[in-house]
């Protein structure tokens, strides 16, 4: 899945350590969402796309074939 | 309270349990031996504190795990599948290499107790890594 948690955060220059703290979650996985190796559950990504103020579908794009 | 200082907490709380078994192992093992001299009842009470330390050390294992995130459990939850998997084949297999006399020595306990925890540090560095 893609997202665009890192753009969104540099314009608003969060930390991914900020941005984890305000989630719920270790930095580690708000990493590993950025590099697009974990996909994060649902409640998870609503409270980002809450976080951002903006809908989750314009954050995480579902790419076929990815898992 | 935020989560990190939860988790620590949690962290110190196994820590102390975790500890608090292995002296317990140490006193059933030792006790009868140096402390009351083969007494069947103090082994018996040793032993049940054993058990009841160990109940408490795997609740708190528990709680800490509850409180990790998702990507944490699913590292966790992979780490000890492999574990879980490797060590049931791999103790199987040693325990028939001395029911069959393909080793000369008897296979104890101890080296499967090792080998689960080297296995569960070794996969659970990588899967760590996995997701960096």
């Amino acid at each position: 899945m893609k997202n665009r948690i890192r753009i969104l955060r540099a314009e608003r220059n969060w930390t991914q350590e900020n941005l984890a703290e305000a989630v719920g979650v270790s930095r580690q996985t708000i990493n590993a969402i950025e590099k697009e190796k974990f996909d994060p559950s649902l409640p998870t990504a609503f409270r980002i796309a809450r976080l951002f103020g903006h809908p989750i579908e314009e954050i995480f794009q579902f790419e076929n074939g990815n898992s | 309270m935020s989560k990190k200082t939860q988790r620590s907490n949690n962290l110190k709380r196994l820590g102390f349990w975790t500890f608090a078994w292995t002296l317990s192992v140490a006193l059933a093992s030792f006790g009868g031996e140096f402390l009351w001299e083969g007494n069947q009842m103090l082994n018996a009470a040793a032993i049940g504190l054993n058990l009841f330390v160990g109940i408490l050390m795997i609740l708190a294992n528990r709680r800490l795990i509850e409180n990790l995130d998702e990507l944490e459990k699913k590292i966790q939850l992979e780490s000890m599948g492999l574990t879980l998997g490797l060590t049931l084949v791999v103790g199987l297999a040693y325990s028939l290499l001395d029911i069959t006399n393909v080793i000369p020595w008897d296979a104890e306990i101890s080296f499967l107790v090792i080998f689960m925890g080297l296995c569960y540090l070794t996969t659970t560095f990588l899967n760590s890594r996995r997701y960096r």
